[in-house]
């Protein structure tokens, strides 16, 4: 069952990503991205990691592409949409180079490079326990730090937008 | 139950499809859609490695990806906004200048 719903997850998170490529208008390439990171969230959860699955879904497909779908509708990208996806040269270097990459990224998976310690967290623990709180247990002990950080990271994010999206920047800058 | 390698793989594919995105695309948008395309690529291969070293911690790490895309996409797109008002296109080649 498992596989099954992997293989239907995979087709289709690649196959809308292919689709997001070459599609010229952006409001398409935005959707089929949507779709991409719903098939990413049902990833996360056939590996048992429900909270995740559920910021996916949160995160990426309703809060960053909404703003995706915001800019894009914002500018007006009439004539740019007529335009070819790039110069043929670059189409054909960039398949060559992306294709070569992946073939890197294959042989290094196909080789089994040696993983680090197996860490105490077995799937069965991690159930038992229920996700969110063993990930909140950690990321509020050990991660406190980094979350900190991360809020901090998000106010500069803020501060920064507003700061780029005014109109004019005021005289004193 | 599906191998780890194949989760892996289904990752390098998604981070190829990203790069070749930015490679030929010469919208800015979808340019930035494609870095997105990559970030998931990676997220997805460290939950399965996670999930198969019997460690949470790599679900943290999607955790802060997340929350750092969250913050690059809001300025980022802010950038190519503020970029359109003064050049009136998102199309990469036609931006050359440093200065405003």
């Amino acid at each position: 069952m498992t596989t099954i719903f992997f293989f239907i997850f995979a087709v289709v998170a690649i196959g809308s990503a292919i689709l997001m490529l070459v599609h010229r208008n952006p409001v398409y390439s935005a959707l089929f991205l949507i779709v991409t990171f719903f098939s990413i969230a049902g990833f996360y959860f056939l590996l048992e990691a429900q909270f995740l699955g559920i910021v996916q879904i949160i995160v990426y497909a309703g809060a960053i592409m909404v703003l995706f779908l915001f800019v894009i509708m914002l500018l007006n990208l009439r004539q740019e949409v007529r335009l070819p996806i790039g110069q043929p040269y670059q189409v054909m270097f960039g398949v060559l180079f992306s294709v070569l990459l992946f073939l890197q990224l294959f042989l290094i998976v196909r080789a089994g490079v040696k993983l680090g310690r197996v860490g105490p967290f077995s799937p069965e623990k991690i159930n038992a326990a229920g996700n969110v709180e063993v990930l909140g247990g950690v990321l509020f002990t050990k991660y406190l730090f980094p979350f900190e950080v991360a809020s901090v990271l998000l106010l500069v994010a803020m501060v920064g937008a507003i700061i780029l999206g005014r109109k004019k920047l005021p005289k004193e800058f | 139950m599906v191998s780890v390698n194949y989760y892996l793989i289904v990752g390098a594919v998604l981070f190829a499809i990203g790069v070749l995105g930015v490679l030929i695309r010469r919208n800015a948008i979808i340019i930035f859609m494609s870095i997105e395309l990559m970030l998931n690529a990676v997220s997805l291969s460290f939950v399965a490695l996670a999930r198969h070293l019997h460690s949470i911690d790599g679900q943290i790490m999607v955790f802060f990806i997340m929350t750092v895309a969250a913050a690059e996409v809001a300025v980022g797109l802010a950038i190519i906004v503020s970029i359109f008002r003064l050049r009136g296109t998102v199309h990469v080649d036609e931006i050359r200048l440093l200065r405003g």
